[in-house]
């Protein structure tokens, strides 16, 4: 939409592409809106039905039909408005005109010029800001799946089936501005939306089964001059894939342009098991969308009351989550298990179990480790888990003790920690007893000795494995580490 | 869009932008009938140039003839068509689908 | 058998009182039809073992005492662009032949919930689009007054229908007229309620921002009892206003002494000599009966016709592309989609509608939407406060129903323009989304009927139904 804009964020030095060209990217995300019905009509909104199940006269834009607007769809792209910083603003609804099979009324209900949220941003978790021009609501389309021919793709097809329990699903379609600068911040920026539409329960965002689906627009030029001409590319289904689909259609479009070269404006489509992009659509001028104001829906006017009471409702976004897990414990926010523990909602799971005395550490590992399924208030007591960690870290048990305890309480929803080490016969061994074991395997092992010795750490694993054998799993392998650290010298 | 100022020739429709037109629209029509088209859709677009001297620099579209906003409806499941009865309606159908032609020229 | 009334109320009175039967009532209109229909070619279907089947339900209904509705056994014509459950809806379309929609429109629900049987699908131009019902796929229908002459439209089945005597009352839509320039045709009355009064889920779209449905009566106080049936907030249609069902009838005798009703000193010209000296009477009788005549200017009125057929065909253009083959209706088979959708359309829409999609596509298109779309919605804006203006002054406004009486078949066929502006005084109030309504008054050339429209604001019938009112009651003198 703002390719002839220049941007005010520029690519620092090591951000440049070789030969001096900047890369401009902007991302359009469509998010399925988590409702239980569809975005204009009752009909379920149910991923993986029976096809063409959930369908009514709208749904199949019978003719007499009419759109009625969902209340709770409004509610949760007002949601995605306020934790993207938008300003949410009186909009109507209008018609995108143009014919394909999965789109029954031959339009689609979506907003043009005057979208529910407007000028907002995401800070990516790298710092830098990503201007969010607008996050619009919009319905779906259904779903072709191409029959014969080749490949199953749509080119060489002979004939194509239309199931329509995905079309008139409720969509926000959040279009960035042209900020981006690298595949990275591309790949950070599309993994940080994910993580906030599901954070607040607008979105379950999984890219696999289509509910968040991701469009790039990448263009290259030189700084100080006009932005490039703009591809838009398209099927991208993972967050991996689409740092490389940019990585590559960058490459190709210097490419061209290197070689004497121009860019169409087209659409390419991201083939992943080639690793490259192709040509879908060349935009000209049969893509006249003819948009008009929907005569069938009246404007929507959140006002500020409903708009305050949604800010209100809105729990910590993912960045606040991953700073209170920082503080708490001293981890990166970007650390594997801070994000995990975000992206699973148990930031506050691993809180009760510092707030109930618990080392904070400890509660976070031992989350990120035991609880992936346990969702975002598991129902195991926090004192529980807190005295497991106590015990660990008082030296009482040993790790992987601590963690068959571990395994042992999640499995019966709770325990008291030090009666089932006791019952299992856990106790922590003393420290010479340790000592006389791991000279026992270095005496059985000298070469892997005489390989750590000379620096080569991987040789460790077979001593220390040699300790955890012959004492049942209740030397502490942070012990045996530090013996043999000394023994080494 | 077109800039307001969209200047009116005398020809106010060809017989290129009414071929143009019934693409757009999906009419595939003969050459006959694009030329009766275009001599009927002339003379209609020429009565149409009574309002190009309107000044409306200042006046809001009216989009809605009745001031209604915000009309919603809850987020509940209501009854759904049944399949097989929607199915049977269709030109053709396969495998619980609605089957067409190959798609061509067309975005997936 | 007994007697059967005449008018809807009466029939309605007569069969909850076991005077005479639903059925007794039936039979005489399906005799009626079986006489004419032949000549006339009013309906597309007539649902007549359907109708038996319902009659009989409200029969025995009245037998055990049960509640019956305000319109008891009443037989009612309905246009084939609402969508009646399981029974062919056809818009008199090629592209929709054979096609029964799975679910009931709200006005049918509300008829069938007022007792009335509903008797058969009435012919209209194609899908709506036109003004003579000559636009209909499967043949024109005649004036019951004059078989040589067009009964107007684009309702005129459900017009004929009840000048025929086929039944006391039928529903039309009127998108720019549709519904009062077949009456003023017919010599009946025809009614189009305030935009958002009348659910329009279930009506097939022509035009989304005008389109409205509306009862055709030989009487005035019939056409506001099916008004007070159908009207009342749906919320299955997000334009419906939030309002009950409207109070109306208490109104038709209610007289016009001290109303203010309004003469429009610019109305744009042309209507026949015979149709202005009709009105002039118009204005005469309601003085006579203690209204005030007050002049007012509505200076836009002369650019409606050019809003509104940039506004319904670019809407038309629209809600006419789901018609693609793929889920219902007529298909023609192509080697590829888009070659299916060209055959397809192509095949089933007849000329006029073709000729409204492709004016409306290019009024939408890119690069001519400001000049032509835009445009007229916001002459639609200078028609409406011309409107709000004049009421200011005045609580009803009158005007001619049609600038001509019924004309011969085929005399404005081949020259839209022509046909166009036979709507020039009834699409002001579409664009605006007022109530307006056409009462027979006086004869015209050739003998044929003139119709007088009644005008008023929004939510103004009350004041539309006192005119009407008055003017049906002079018009006995006065014809
Ligand atoms: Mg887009
Ligand atoms: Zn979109």
């Amino acid at each position: 939409m703002s390719d002839s804009t220049l941007s005010s964020v520029r690519a620092t030095e090591d951000q440049m592409l070789p030969g001096g060209w900047e890369l401009i990217v902007g991302l359009e995300v469509h998010v399925e809106l988590a409702t239980r019905t569809k975005l204009f009509s009752g009909s379920p909104n149910r991923f993986g039905d029976e096809p063409n199940t959930n369908i009514d006269p709208v749904t199949l834009a019978l003719p007499g039909a009419l759109p009625v607007l969902n209340r709770q769809a409004v509610e949760l792209a007002m949601r995605i408005g306020v934790a993207l910083n938008c300003r949410i603003q009186p909009c109507i609804f209008h018609r995108k005109n143009y014919f394909y099979p999965d789109m029954p009324k031959a339009y689609q209900i979506s907003q043009y010029d005057i979208p529910l949220n407007a000028d907002g941003h995401l800070d990516l978790p790298s710092g830098v800001r990503i201007g969010v021009e607008r996050a619009h609501l919009e319905e779906d389309t259904g779903k072709s799946t191409h029959v014969g021919g080749a490949t199953g793709r749509i080119h060489g097809s002979d004939y194509s089936l239309i199931d329509f329990n995905r079309a008139g699903v409720s969509l926000v379609e959040i279009v960035s501005r042209p900020d981006i600068r690298t595949s990275e911040q591309a790949r950070e920026y599309a993994a940080e939306l994910r993580a906030i539409v599901a954070a607040i329960g607008a979105s379950d965002a999984k890219m696999e089964e289509g509910s968040m689906r991701v469009d790039a627009n990448v263009s290259v030029h030189k700084p100080g001059t006009p932005f490039g001409t703009r591809c838009e590319i398209k099927n991208v289904n993972s967050i991996r894939a689409l740092g490389r689909a940019i990585d590559y259609e960058a490459r190709r479009q210097i490419d061209v342009i290197e070689s004497g070269g121009t860019i169409r404006q087209e659409t390419r489509h991201w083939d992943d098991a080639e690793g490259r992009t192709h040509t879908l659509r060349v935009k000209e001028d049969a893509d006249d969308y003819r948009y008009f104001p929907e005569p069938d829906l009246v404007p929507l006017d959140p006002g500020n009351d409903w708009i305050e009471a949604v800010r209100a409702s809105l729990p910590p976004l993912p960045a606040a989550r991953r700073a209170m897990l920082q503080e708490l414990t001293g981890y990166d926010p970007q650390s594997e298990a801070v994000i995990v523990a975000v992206e699973r909602g148990q930031h506050g799971y691993v809180k009760s179990i510092a707030d109930a005395g618990g080392d904070p550490v400890r509660a976070l590992i031992y989350v990120t480790q035991a609880f992936a399924d346990a969702g975002e208030n598991p129902t195991v007591p926090p004192a529980d888990i807190a005295a497991l960690t106590l015990l660990e870290r008082d030296g009482k048990l040993s790790a992987t003790q601590a963690k068959t305890i571990l395994a042992d309480i999640v499995a019966n929803g709770g325990g008291d920690a030090a009666a089932i080490a006791a019952a299992k016969g856990f106790e922590a061994m003393d420290n010479s007893a340790v000592e006389a074991m791991v000279d026992e395997a270095i005496a059985a092992d000298p070469d892997a000795w005489a390989k750590y010795c000379a620096g080569e750490e991987k040789a460790a694993g077979a001593i220390v494995g040699r300790v955890m054998k012959a004492s049942k799993g209740k030397a502490d392998g942070k012990v045996v580490s530090a013996i043999m650290q000394s023994r080494r010298g | 869009m077109a800039n307001a100022d969209n200047p009116r020739t005398e020809a106010p429709i060809s017989e290129a932008d009414v071929a143009k037109v019934a693409r757009l629209a999906r009419l595939d029509i003969d050459d006959a009938h694009v030329h009766q088209f275009t001599e009927q859709l002339a003379k209609v677009l020429a009565h149409f140039r009574d309002i190009d001297a309107l000044d409306l620099s200042a006046v809001a579209p009216m989009t809605q003839p009745y001031p209604l906003v915000n009309v919603m409806r809850e987020d509940v499941e209501l009854p759904t068509l049944d399949t097989d009865e929607v199915l049977a309606a269709a030109p053709e159908a396969e495998e619980r689908r609605f089957r067409v032609p190959p798609i061509i020229g067309l975005d997936d | 058998m007994a007697t059967v009334p005449t008018t809807a109320s009466a029939i309605a009175e007569a069969v909850a009182s076991g005077r005479v039967t639903a059925r007794e009532v039936l039979e005489q209109h399906l005799a009626a039809i079986d006489a004419r229909e032949g000549e006339i070619h009013a309906f597309n279907l007539v649902t007549a073992e359907i109708a038996r089947a319902r009659a009989d339900g409200i029969d025995a209904d009245v037998r055990a005492g049960r509640p019956v509705g305000p319109l008891a056994g009443v037989p009612v014509a309905v246009k084939d662009n609402l969508c009646t459950r399981g029974v062919e809806t056809t818009c008199s379309s090629q592209i929709l032949r054979g096609w029964k929609p799975p679910y009931d429109a709200t006005v049918i629900t509300r008829l069938h919930g007022a007792g009335a049987v509903i008797v058969g699908k009435t012919n209209l131009d194609e899908f709506a689009m036109g003004s003579s019902t000559e636009n209909s796929a499967f043949g024109a229908t005649r004036n019951p007054l004059d078989t040589s002459r067009v009964p107007g439209g684009s309702s005129g089945g459900s017009a004929a229908a009840v000048a025929a005597g086929f039944s006391p009352v039928s529903l039309g839509s009127d998108t720019g007229g549709s519904i009062r320039q077949p009456a003023a045709m017919c010599g009946i009355v025809g009614v189009k309620p305030t935009y958002g009064t009348v659910s329009r889920f279930g009506l097939v779209a022509y035009a989304s921002s005008l389109d409205q449905i509306g009862p055709f009566a030989v009487t005035v106080d019939d056409a506001a009892l099916l008004t007070e049936v159908i009207s009342g907030r749906d919320a299955n249609d997000s334009t419906s206003i939030p309002a009950p069902p409207m109070s109306l009838r208490a109104s038709v005798g209610a007289g016009v002494a001290g109303m203010r009703i309004g003469r429009v000193t610019d109305l744009p010209g042309g209507a026949e000599p015979e149709v202005e000296a009709a009105l002039e009477a118009a204005f005469a009788s309601l003085r006579a009966a203690g209204a005030e005549i007050v002049d007012v200017r509505l200076p836009s009125l002369s650019y409606a016709l050019t809003a509104y057929y940039l506004i319904a065909p670019a809407e038309a253009s629209s809600n006419l592309a789901r018609f693609d083959g793929v889920r219902d209706g007529l298909r023609v088979g192509a080697a590829d989609t888009n070659a299916m959708y060209g055959a397809t359309r192509a095949a089933g829409f007849g000329d006029e509608v073709q000729r409204r999609i492709m004016l409306g596509t290019y009024a939408l298109s890119a690069g001519y939407y400001d000049a032509y779309y835009g445009k007229a919605l916001k002459v639609r804006r200078l028609i409406a406060d011309d409107f709000a203006r004049a009421y200011s002054e005045v609580d009803a406004i009158l005007t001619p129903t049609s600038p001509v009486v019924a004309f011969r078949f085929g005399e404005k066929a081949d020259d839209p323009m022509s046909m166009y502006l036979c709507d020039i005084y009834t699409i002001p109030t579409n664009l605006a989304g007022h109530p307006a309504m056409s009462v027979p008054f006086g004869t015209g050339a050739h003998g044929m009927p003139v119709g007088i429209q009644v005008l008023a604001p929004a939510l103004g019938e009350q004041a539309m139904f006192r005119v009407g009112g008055a003017l049906e009651a002079s018009a006995g003198g006065a014809a």
